[in-house]
């Protein structure tokens, strides 16, 4: 009888959890509207963000998407030659890596290296008074810290992207190599053959939604961090899961609408 | 207990112009009561030290006075005009004549002292400065005594060190009060009579008032015109050093005999 009263306290406080963590976010994502939209704008300090968050996760985006594509090529092969297909290899690969693959995986890593670090920075500037030596300098912290890193992850997960897909098919290509000898134009030919404006757009669009929840997420944790120095680390942590939970859904979200559409 | 202060007598005080007026403040976060009817006054000139014991509501105070935190109740009125009506563009402008050291010296991280000292210049945009950003740094840093760190991180100093750059930014504007948060904590004894020798000087210089928050009663002795005592949300007493350190109030009596 305890036991099932213990679970069911459990149960009850993990959605009252869930639900004020949406109205949270909820919030945070009016606030966001509402103050971006009025001047003064931060436009330097977008770009100071954009190209923290854009230029420093290159490497890791490169290694990544590199990888994904070779080894996609290299794990799909056998089958696709089984049945005669090894022809289709650069369009599989294409379409896989520009439709899912390379947004998603950008967007996971991302929500990794960029969301906690957004989360652990705001987060240490609560704790530290530096978000109130802001405001009382003439500023105000929310678009100064807020709206600014949330644009720049908008803006940069979409350019991340493409690169990661340009550098996914360079993968790929080198995967196709490994045990055949696949011409450098013939592979062009057949990768930009395959790709049609609907595998692009909605691959696309999509990640500027990408962007959106994984700086929303990070800038909503770090902002309302509480208990020190712990409270940084916790907050960080749940900005990882939450964002990367976002992402999927909006992924689900996007492929449901899209084939409604008919677009898949 | 909580009497009104008059602080004429007091012989570095330049008149009796009240910059700070309090009146019946109240702030509470939920059932936590921590200011349920503070009154004071802070005339110019004067250095006005807050103690009491920690987590008492002495940085609540100081942050309410430049609006970081909204009282619940009260009037607090700053250089006669009212916080609580003040909008946010007239808010900013008050604060360009407030300086504020954080405890925690409250240092951008990811800035160097430079980009540190003129983050208040830069943003402050209708405040009207006179002479080169960079003039201004180099005169807040040699009134610290910190001129070659210039381009360091704040990672790369000391406390001490870091608590000068704090006070440097926090007096780049030439603010006419200055709201000093626990100055000294958690420096060695030398480093904090320097400190302290510092905020004196910086006040003799600029002819400042200040409210110090401190535990630290060396400091107290050094800097206050006078101090008040918070407790149980309230100025619970008021003097000079020496009228408190022999005040027979058991209260008084423990903090400063600890």
């Amino acid at each position: 009888m305890t036991t099932t009263r213990k679970a069911d306290n459990i149960f009850s406080k993990s959605i009252d959890e869930f639900f004020s963590e949406m109205a949270e976010l909820a919030r945070f994502a009016a606030r966001f509207f509402s103050e971006g939209l009025k001047p003064p704008y931060e436009f330097k300090e977008v770009m100071n963000q954009c190209y923290e968050i854009g230029i420093k996760s290159l490497v890791l985006v490169s290694i990544t998407a590199f990888i994904l594509g070779l080894v996609l090529v290299m794990q799909s092969r056998p089958t696709m030659v089984e049945f005669g297909a090894g022809s289709f290899l650069p369009a599989m690969s294409s379409i896989s890596i520009v439709r899912e693959i390379g947004p998603l995986v950008t967007a996971l890593i991302c929500a990794g290296k960029i969301g906690s670090g957004i989360s652990a920075e705001l987060g240490s500037m609560k704790v530290t008074e530096q978000i109130d030596a802001m405001e009382v300098s003439g500023t105000n912290p929310y678009k100064y810290l807020v709206v600014t890193r949330i644009l720049a992850t908008s803006l940069m997960i979409p350019v991340l992207t493409v690169y990661a897909d340009c550098i996914s098919l360079i993968g790929a290509f080198t995967g196709s190599n490994i045990k055949d000898d696949v011409n450098l134009t013939f592979y062009v030919n057949r990768v930009f053959e395959a790709l049609h404006y609907t595998d692009v757009a909605p691959a696309f669009i999509k990640t500027f939604f990408f962007g959106f929840i994984i700086g929303l997420v990070g800038c909503t944790k770090g902002y309302n961090s509480k208990k020190g120095t712990e409270g940084v680390g916790k907050a960080a942590n749940i900005s990882v899961v939450v964002a990367m939970v976002g992402v999927i859904i909006i992924d689900m979200v996007v492929t449901q609408i899209t084939s409604m559409l008919g677009y898949l | 207990m909580a009497t009104e202060i008059n602080s004429a007598n007091s012989p570095s005080v330049t008149g009796n112009v009240p910059v700070i007026e309090i009146q019946h403040l109240k702030k509470a976060f939920g059932d936590n009561v921590v200011l349920s009817d503070f009154n004071l006054t802070i005339n110019k000139g004067e250095n006005m030290v807050v103690m009491g014991k920690s987590g008492i509501g002495k940085t609540i105070l100081i942050k309410c006075i430049i609006g970081l935190v909204k009282p619940d109740g009260g009037l607090l009125k700053v250089f006669g005009q009212d916080i609580s009506k003040l909008n946010h563009r007239e808010l900013d402008d008050m604060r360009t004549r407030i300086g504020f050291v954080f405890q925690s010296s409250a240092l951008y991280d990811s800035m160097t002292v430079r980009q540190n000292l003129e983050f208040p210049l830069r943003r402050h945009r209708r405040k009207k400065i006179t002479g080169t950003l960079e003039e201004l740094v180099r005169e807040a840093l040699h009134n610290v005594g910190l001129e070659n760190t210039i381009d360091l991180m704040p990672s790369e100093l000391s406390g001490g060190m870091r608590k000068r750059i704090g006070i440097a930014r926090s007096l780049i504007l030439k603010p006419e009060l200055v709201l000093y948060d626990e100055p000294t904590t958690g420096l060695d004894p030398i480093t904090s009579e320097e400190i302290t020798r510092l905020i004196m000087d910086l006040q003799e210089k600029y002819k400042t008032t200040a409210i110090i928050i401190t535990h630290d009663t060396a400091m107290a002795r050094e800097a206050a015109n006078r101090i008040v005592f918070l407790w149980k949300g309230i100025a619970y007493k008021e003097g000079t050093y020496d009228e408190l350190i022999h005040d027979q109030d058991p209260e008084i009596k423990h903090f400063f005999t600890r």
